[in-house]
């Protein structure tokens, strides 16, 4: 952050003459990391690079995360700079006099593209080296339920599945995920979990979304699943009442299995505080080796390398009506999904060449 | 024989205007407008009783009257002219108990229209993100406004039960805002700045006053062809807001207090007796509530002319500019794009910011 704040200056002061001098561009590009590649390779590559930090320099004194962290490469080669900053400027304009638009949830879909997803993608492209398989299988257009397995004692794996969706869907789809009703009640996360599209975990939120031809992630371990010691690892643990099976055959949606691997191990829970946990109100108070031993410095997760697969959908709209009440149909499927999602983590973790690689 | 039409609340500008607008309506031969104080504003040529709903005279009122349709706009959440909230608290409840028992004497009674608020519902975190007309709420309003209008409508539910033959309904309007509004949002929304729960942004919702008045009058008549105006129906504008785009719309900065801050600040005020600054309120501006209106429109038969954000803007129009007006910010951040489109910018002019 601290190099993005510095460097459009510098360059912003270079920028009246910078056609003619091609080699401090390129000192500049080279400095900024990333874009370092696009020094070398022409007259026109060269532009959306600077195109970036300019406009990081305008836009950087009032919201530095929000301008800094603005996604390279969205616009095309030619013409960029200007449009760039236009849009960076008109984007700031819009936030600053509250000119934008939020859907019923709350979702915030300017603020979750342009600012929230480009803060959790280098976590997800560079961190954790997220690979994604069977995007294909989540439909372009209409609701589907996804169903993952849950763990890892924080839920970033919710986060890293919306990041997946979102950059991987040919559609631009958004996930919106059903969080437990923990979120809702901290401060700052239950605003940034709404913005960012989800909400309460509840049968008609579900069916609400759904409904509106959504794409609704759901993980139903719940704190079960994220809250398991490291010993249990990728063992699916019981997967609540099955109520979004009914949700799903009720607005005759698909449901799509999704299995993560590489989330159990970024904090391997050894240990569960659980007096400590009782006292603050949450589930479960993880100890890991690391954690609460270093204070922030063991909350870093561990850099594993991640797997996330969409597998083959269930369709529910061949059912009756009725269906939806019949317990036995439920967790028969139910069942189907679990079995799916496992079966699908043991094939990954026979792939897995090592943890972290 | 045309309709007899009984409001009760006339005293304040809202139920004023439904007066002056229902008298207007050829089928409606005479309005009666009952308060327990005089308006300050005309009623247009209605019929004007000094009558305090929390006493049986009410009930003469009513039968002397003959009225046919009885329209209680006398559910509010902040007193008039300085009374305090155990009158209003009084008004609401008793006034509404006095009131239903009057009507449930009266034989000439046909329809009953009760002003409720979306305030039924409650704020909690655990509650799912849109309310249709429905759903329980999680934890019950615990006072202020917000529990007698559950009460009001425990005692409207009792009498739709015991006279089946009277038409009731309901209608449960989200946060109302207009040029003139007088609720205590809208007070809030005058303060120059605006104190919110740190790390929370709640969802508000409004609806127009004008749509207040409209939806009133739907409910008061005979339904139309197609519709139903009895039962319960959330009214709301289209579209939600965040208070954060609220305050930034009407140019007022906002202090995030800690939620223990502004609950002890809120109780400190109400001590003082500045504003009725009620636990339900600060409820809705931590958790926010949002209501589903799909009964509103496919079986009351009412569209809203103002979105919420139509409404907010046409409420905020009426303030005078905050201290961070929105047009000086979008100015400032367009002098820039100027500069900068032009090539010449300088950094320094960030400082402008």
């Amino acid at each position: 952050m601290a190099d993005a704040k510095v460097i459009p200056f510098d360059d912003d002061r270079s920028r009246g003459s910078a056609a003619q001098r091609p080699a401090r561009r390129r000192s500049t590009g080279s400095r900024r990391g990333g874009l370092g590649e696009t020094g070398e390779m022409g007259e026109v590559q060269p532009l959306p690079g600077r195109a970036r930090a300019q406009e990081d320099g305008p836009v950087s004194p009032v919201e530095d995360a929000k301008g800094a962290t603005e996604q390279p490469g969205t616009d095309g080669p030619g013409g960029g700079l200007e449009r760039r900053v236009a849009a960076g400027l008109a984007f700031l304009r819009r936030r600053l006099t509250g000119d934008y638009d939020v859907d019923d949830f709350g979702f915030d879909e300017e603020l979750t593209d342009q600012v929230l997803m480009s803060l959790l993608r280098p976590v997800y492209e560079k961190y954790f080296r997220v690979e994604v398989k069977g995007i294909e299988n989540i439909p372009a257009k209409g609701g589907a339920l996804i169903v993952a397995n849950h763990s890892g004692t924080l839920p970033l794996d919710g986060l890293m599945m919306q990041v997946a969706v979102h950059d991987h869907h040919p559609a631009d789809r958004h996930l919106r995920l059903l969080a437990a009703d923990l979120v809702f009640v901290l401060p700052v996360v239950n605003e940034l979990a709404r913005k960012l599209g989800h909400t309460l975990a509840c049968a008609e939120d579900a069916e609400r979304l759904l409904g509106q031809g959504e794409l609704v992630g759901v993980m139903p371990e719940g704190f079960k699943g994220i809250g398991k010691p490291f010993s249990e690892r990728y063992k699916l643990q019981r997967f609540g009442r099955g109520g979004f099976v009914s949700t799903a055959l009720r607005q005759g949606v698909p449901i799509i299995p999704c299995s993560i691997v590489g989330a159990e191990e970024i904090y391997p829970m050894i240990g569960n505080a659980k007096t400590l946990a009782r006292l603050l109100g949450f589930p479960y108070f993880p100890l890991t080796p690391t954690f609460p031993w270093l204070g922030p410095l063991g909350a870093v997760p561990l850099p594993t390398k991640w797997t996330i697969q969409f597998g083959e959908p269930i369709p529910t709209d061949g059912y009756p009506a009725e269906a939806a009440e019949d317990p036995m149909l439920m967790f028969n499927l139910t069942d189907q999904v679990r079995e799916q999602i496992q079966h699908t983590l043991y094939k990954l973790l026979v792939q897995r060449r090592s943890v972290f690689f | 024989m045309g309709k007899v039409v009984l409001v009760t609340g006339v005293a304040r500008q809202l139920g004023g205007r439904f007066v002056r607008r229902i008298q207007r309506d050829p089928e409606v031969d005479r309005v009666i407008a009952v308060d327990a104080v005089p308006p300050a504003h005309h009623l247009g040529g209605a019929d004007f009783i000094q009558a305090d709903i929390r006493l049986p005279t009410i009930a003469r009122v009513l039968a002397e009257t003959g009225a046919d349709t009885v329209v209680h706009m006398d559910v509010t959440g902040t007193a008039l002219r300085g009374g305090s909230r155990a009158t209003v608290k009084e008004t609401n409840v008793i006034g509404t108990m006095q009131l239903l028992g009057a009507c449930q004497k009266s034989p000439t009674v046909r329809r009953l229209v009760i002003k409720s608020s979306t305030n039924v519902y409650g704020s909690a975190p655990r509650d799912p993100a849109v309310f249709t007309e429905t759903t329980p709420p999680k934890s019950l309003p615990s006072g202020g406004f917000a529990k007698d209008t559950v009460e009001v409508e425990g005692y409207v539910r009792g009498f739709a039960r015991r006279r089946p033959d009277v038409a009731v309904c309901v209608l449960r309007f989200a946060n109302i805002l207009g040029p003139a509004a007088d609720t205590p949002l809208a007070s809030y929304f005058e303060l120059p700045v605006l104190p919110t729960v740190f790390g929370y942004d709640p969802r508000l919702q409004f609806v127009h006053e004008d749509d207040v008045v409209e939806v009133l009058r739907i409910a008061s008549h005979e339904p139309r062809r197609g519709t139903l105006n009895s039962g319960t129906f959330n009214i709301a504008g289209d579209g939600v807001l965040l208070l954060s785009q609220c305050s930034r719309r009407l140019g007022r900065p906002t202090v995030p207090l800690l939620l223990p801050a502004v609950t002890w600040a809120g109780s400190l005020v109400r001590t003082l007796g500045m504003t009725d600054f009620s636990p339900e309120q600060i409820r809705l501006l931590t958790h926010g509530r949002v209501v589903d209106t799909v009964q509103m429109r496919e079986t009351l038969g009412f569209t809203p002319k103002y979105t919420t954000a139509e409404t907010f803007a046409d409420f905020a129009r009426g303030q005078g500019p905050g201290l961070v007006p929105p047009e000086a910010l979008a100015g400032a951040v367009d002098r820039i794009a100027e500069l900068a489109t032009r090539g010449g910018g300088r950094p320094t002019t960030h400082s402008a910011n």
